[in-house]
């Protein structure tokens, strides 16, 4: 089974050389830290940077550079600021590559919900609703299961939606999973991780072909 | 030459009153225009529908117009990190529309640039999408959004001429420039205000003909939201 990090890490061999990627917060913003860097890769986050660096040094922060997530950043060489709009022009236009982003379900349509369970204090969406709109390349990372246990790869969202058919990939602490039109594609299991277990914790349609390979990083 | 200088604050925020709609600049407390908000929290007004990506922190930002009960609606993309908010929403004081960020972006550009409307992928087959006209292109659905209609736009700039053109520094850029010419009178207020004719030309982000008044601010205490550093090794 995958850690947080493992699971970042593993997402990390998705990104290719000369992708525009946009992180989402949690699991996500961790891929950062896995990227080969025999390859180049620039950093979007939608609050108006491409080219985004690691945080800044005690010291030399500097609050008109910041993240999506409202973290203190540097910039790499190469990067550039714009205004919300053109950030979204740019996600929006498909312009950017990949987009990672977490969820709290996944259904077997590509459906996603990550931003509002009913009755809880709802914070908004912020920009997951433009990216799961219009990204061509969507991973989502997540547990497989929530806290109580439940599956949250399902036939169908019960959480309100955040955006229709539109994830490709899933990675979770379990499995590397494929969204097609006939369901959950597996396509690794995480080491030591049978595909029997996966079975288990998969609400929605498993489509399991001959040998399932483990994951490798 | 045309000038768009005011004196201070309350020269630039002349005509506000109860019952308005304002666009406020800003992402987190990036870009917030510092000094339009504390001049609001002045005067008192209330009944406000305040247009802004977020909603502040519980003592800055729009958090200071919200703690003396000033805002009536909120229109925002996300509006966690406020416990005071929360409070006036749970409890009916407050109204609020949570819309996507970059649907949000857009409307103030679409106002700004003469789009009475226009059509988006972002919200289809979601809550966003409920009552709205929707309508396929190129084989994907998307719904009809609407430019946003505001009294006064308030952006914060670093640095500005008197002519009213504007410098954006970093991600305290973000909505700002979207948001200029977006309402009946935009309020720039900048770090650094100099006569016309010392910015250069090439490397201004926003034409001055998008702003009615632009005063220079004072006391920026620019705080941070999320602090995050590394260790030298």
């Amino acid at each position: 089974m995958l850690d947080k990090n493992q699971i970042a890490q593993r997402i990390a061999k998705e990104v290719r050389d000369g992708y525009y990627v946009n992180l989402g917060i949690g699991i996500p913003t961790l891929v950062a830290n896995y990227v080969r860097d025999d390859i180049e890769v620039e950093f979007q986050s939608e609050n108006g940077v491409l080219g985004m660096g690691p945080f800044p040094f005690e010291g030399e922060e500097d609050a008109d550079i910041i993240n999506a997530g409202k973290q203190t950043i540097t910039t790499l060489p190469g990067a550039s600021f714009f205004d919300s709009a053109m950030s979204f022009g740019m996600i929006r236009g498909q312009h950017v590559d990949l987009t990672i982003l977490g969820a709290m379900e996944v259904s077997e349509n590509g459906d996603i919900a990550n931003w509002k369970i009913p009755g809880k204090m709802v914070k908004g969406m912020g920009g997951a609703m433009d990216l799961v709109a219009s990204a061509d390349n969507i991973i989502v990372a997540m547990m497989h299961t929530n806290r109580a246990g439940a599956s949250k790869v399902l036939k169908q969202c019960s959480l309100p939606l955040t955006g229709v058919g539109c994830v490709k990939k899933i990675v979770t602490n379990l499995a590397v999973m494929e969204v097609t039109n006939d369901g959950f594609k597996l396509l690794e299991r995480a080491p030591g991780v049978t595909v029997e277990a996966i079975k288990q914790a998969t609400d929605g349609h498993l489509i399991i072909e001959g040998e399932i390979p483990e994951m490798s990083f | 030459m045309i000038t768009k200088k005011v004196a201070d604050v309350s020269s630039a925020l002349k005509g506000v009153d109860s019952g308005m709609t304002f666009m406020f600049g800003g992402f987190g407390l990036s870009g917030i225009p510092e000094n339009a908000i504390a001049e609001l929290v002045r005067l008192n007004i209330n009944k406000l529908t305040c247009i802004s990506n977020n909603a502040g922190v519980d003592d800055f930002g729009l958090g200071l117009l919200l703690h003396q009960h000033q805002i009536k609606k909120m229109i925002s993309s996300y509006v966690g990190e406020n416990a005071e908010f929360e409070r006036q929403m749970l409890s009916g004081e407050l109204e609020v529309e949570l819309i996507p960020q970059g649907t949000l972006a857009e409307r103030c550009r679409a106002a700004q640039a003469g789009f009475p409307a226009f059509y988006t992928p972002a919200g289809y087959g979601t809550e966003v999408a409920q009552g709205k006209e929707s309508r396929e292109f190129n084989g994907k659905m998307h719904i009809l959004e609407y430019a946003f209609d505001a009294d006064f736009a308030f952006v914060k700039a670093w640095k500005g001429d008197t002519a009213g053109n504007l410098i954006f520094k970093g991600t305290a850029r973000n909505f700002n420039p979207n948001m200029c010419g977006a309402a009946k009178i935009t309020v720039a207020e900048v770090e650094e205000l100099v006569p016309a004719g010392e910015l250069d030309p090439n490397e201004i982000h926003m034409p001055g003909i998008f702003i009615q008044r632009i005063f220079q601010g004072v006391n920026y205490e620019k705080r941070i939201e999320q602090r995050t550093v590394r260790q030298r090794n």
